[in-house]
């Protein structure tokens, strides 16, 4: 058994939700990228959305002030968390609402799966939530005998095709219309025998396949975007409608949140609902937003649980130079313009936070050992910075993290990587200017044993890059021989 | 220990005792036209416009059940919530708090606003009695909306400092929408697909 350090703070789980996968990034990677169908699915979504949002953030003259609200905002908020949190349970409770808390994954499924029981039913309406998904909330669901239906048309895709969510707004991105009329001709009942891939068409079998379920769903799951400490109340940020139907028709509104998802006054989401929209879908608005503060007698449920999720997000805030990774609004920008997602997809990943923000998110709610690859899941090139709305340094994030991955294995007493051996020799090289004066001339030298490949244990590096070439003359070289010009 | 006490100390020792970073609001709140100018109802019908809306402008109050019966069309079942005022509707089914099922035998529903965004496109709704309970705007598959110059204004700070988030609010911007096939935007989901605003430009 690993010892564990009481007092430090629980990460998530393993064996429930859906935060590691099952291979490591590098291997699951180089089987995504053996697929030409996802690649150009991807490449074709991924730079639709990215002349988007840059017509849209481009109309907007004060969004560097806007950003920089955005991330001053959030760390204030976590800067007292613990307090936000305490008022945010007031209040829901004032409203007549009941607030749960949830230490992990299975605590939240535990307190949902009696909550439904409770009211009798075994089946609930579901509105995309990322939270849900990432406590495996649908499989705990059924193993108790309760049927989860998806109502985003994304999600739904996904749960008919029995697949996975590849992207944070749009799960379903790595399919492109004929895949989603096959699986809807497939998987979806009462579906017409001539349905094309018109994307209307296609949206027009979900509405239908839907809309009895809406009208008599009794019990509904959804999670949040914000909440408001000061007022109790949360919001959902949509655009089909399947949100509204699900927090305005059924009799229970049962809403899973991680902790990390308050901020403390209205007043905040005036910069919020400026930057998530064009973010993420590139629209100066998304199609409906809806807030709701406890119950309301004679509007919508007139049952409300809030269940309050850490799941690994207090492990995430005790580390200072990691802790901005729960400043995330969840928009997916950075998964747009990054161009190791826009060539691998989200399933690499492993965690249904792909991208850069799970590249950093993913390790720390599970404990870096668990999502070791991920950090380095990067080439730092800095566009999921430039894109970020909440400035979320995502690069200076992976390197602190990596440095944390190496740091734990020695602790473990493992044996050094053949990156740490070659990150200890060039220290040593680079420290001295005779040492690094030699070893200069031995790179010239290695141009006549050339390769391009490098022997283990550094091949890894070369499998998927050509080695350049040395110089023929050092920096050295030429300056020595500049000086000695009369 | 409850979970409760657990998660709350855990969360305060790793949040530590640094000092709360000051928040920088050096954004702008207000936009540059004043609330009900006709610059900014011009702006909120481009916006409407360009989210495939109808759009509907009255020069006056009385011109109201004028566009909203042209609006309708055919529509037979038109509801409308308790407060609606006098005179916009001439036929409407009150909302006597119907179950969602019947809902959805309306042919269309007819409301006011709370306030509306010009900048965004988007109108809110809150529950008032001119407007009603969420439900009867998201059943029937055809929204006519009444928008009042006097309650347009130009940005988001503007509208959001307009509202009270202890009401039910349901922000508006378009109609029910979906980017989910290719991040290609097709209109109308499970929301109603049609949404027509009739803009009151003296209002």
């Amino acid at each position: 058994m690993t010892p564990v350090d009481l007092g430090m703070p629980m990460v998530a789980p393993r064996g429930v939700g859906h935060l590691r996968g099952e291979q490591s990034f590098p291997d699951a990677a180089r089987t995504a990228l053996g697929n030409e169908q996802l690649r150009r699915n991807l490449g074709h979504a991924t730079s639709a959305i990215r002349a988007k949002r840059l017509r849209v953030v481009a109309e907007v003259d004060d969004w560097e002030q806007l950003r920089r609200a955005g991330e001053t905002i959030k760390a204030a908020t976590m800067a007292r968390l613990d307090e936000h949190l305490a008022r945010l349970e007031q209040a829901v409770t004032a409203r007549g609402g009941v607030v749960h808390w949830a230490r992990d994954a299975d605590e939240a499924n535990r307190i949902v799966t009696a909550l439904v029981r409770a009211t009798g039913c075994d089946e609930v309406v579901k509105v995309k939530s990322m939270t849900t998904q990432e406590i495996g909330l649908n499989e705990a669901l059924a193993d108790a005998g309760i049927a989860a239906y998806e109502t985003d048309l994304a999600e739904l895709i996904v749960q008919l095709d029995n697949d996975q969510p590849s992207h944070i707004l749009v799960p379903a991105i790595h399919r492109n219309r004929r895949e989603i009329r096959d699986i809807f001709a497939e998987h979806m009942p009462g579906v017409p025998a001539d349905l094309t891939d018109d994307p209307h068409a296609l949206a027009e079998a979900a509405r239908l396949h839907l809309r009895a379920k809406f009208l008599s769903a009794r019990v509904a799951v959804s999670g949040a975007n914000f909440a408001i400490a000061d007022t109790g109340t949360l919001l959902v940020v949509e655009s089909e409608g399947n949100g509204r139907m699900c927090l305005t028709l059924p009799e229970t509104l049962i809403t899973v949140m991680g902790i990390e998802k308050v901020v403390p006054s209205w007043r905040d989401l005036e910069v919020f609902l400026q930057l998530l929209p064009r973010s993420s879908t590139g629209e100066r608005m998304n199609p409906y937003t809806s807030a709701w503060t406890g119950v309301t007698p004679g509007d919508g449920p007139q049952e409300f649980h809030l269940v309050l999720l850490d799941n690994g997000r207090t492990a995430t805030l005790a580390d200072e130079a990691g802790r901005s990774a729960l400043h995330c609004i969840r928009c997916s920008a950075c998964l747009n313009v990054c161009p190791v997602y826009e060539r691998v997809g989200g399933h690499a990943y492993g965690s249904v936070y792909p991208g850069p923000i799970g590249a950093v998110l993913s390790p720390q709610l599970t404990g870096v050992e668990d999502n070791a690859s991920l950090p380095y899941a990067s080439s730092l090139c800095g566009a999921c910075f430039d894109a970020c709305p909440v400035r979320i340094d995502i690069p200076a994030m992976l390197v602190h993290l990596r440095a944390r991955h190496v740091e734990e294995r020695e602790k473990e007493h493992r044996l050094p990587s053949a990156e740490q051996v070659a990150m200890a020799a060039a220290a040593w090289t680079m420290a001295d200017g005779r040492r690094f004066a030699r070893a200069g001339r031995g790179a010239r030298l290695a141009r006549f044993a050339r390769g391009r490949r490098l022997p283990p244990p550094l091949s890894g590096w070369t499998a998927s890059r050509d080695l350049p070439d040395p110089p023929q003359h050092t920096f050295r070289d030429w300056w020595r021989d500049r000086d000695d010009q009369p | 220990m409850t979970s409760r006490e657990a998660m709350l100390s855990a969360v305060r020792a790793a949040r530590g005792d640094g000092d709360v970073p000051e928040i920088e609001r050096a954004y702008a709140r207000t936009g540059s036209h004043p609330p009900g100018s006709p610059e900014a109802v011009a702006l909120l019908v481009d916006r409407l416009f360009d989210y495939r809306a109808r759009v509907t402008s009255v020069q006056r109050a009385d011109g109201i059940v004028g566009a909203v019966t042209d609006a309708l069309g055919e529509a037979s079942r038109v509801l409308v919530p308790v407060g609606l005022p006098e005179g916009w509707v001439t036929d409407g089914v009150v909302d006597d708090g119907f179950a969602p099922g019947d809902l959805d035998g309306m042919d269309a529903v007819v409301t006011a606003c709370a306030v509306a965004c010009a900048t965004t496109g988007t109108i809110v709704l809150d529950a008032s009695l001119d407007q009603g309970r969420r439900a009867i705007t998201l059943v029937p598959d055809h929204h006519v909306c009444v928008v009042r110059a006097n309650q347009v204004v130009d940005s988001v700070p503007e509208m959001m400092a307009r509202l009270d988030p202890t009401r039910p609010l349901t922000f508006i911007s378009g109609p029910s929408a979906t980017s989910d096939i290719e991040l290609q935007r097709v209109e109308g989901v499970h929301g109603p697909r049609r949404l027509h605003v009739v803009v009151v430009v003296e209002g």
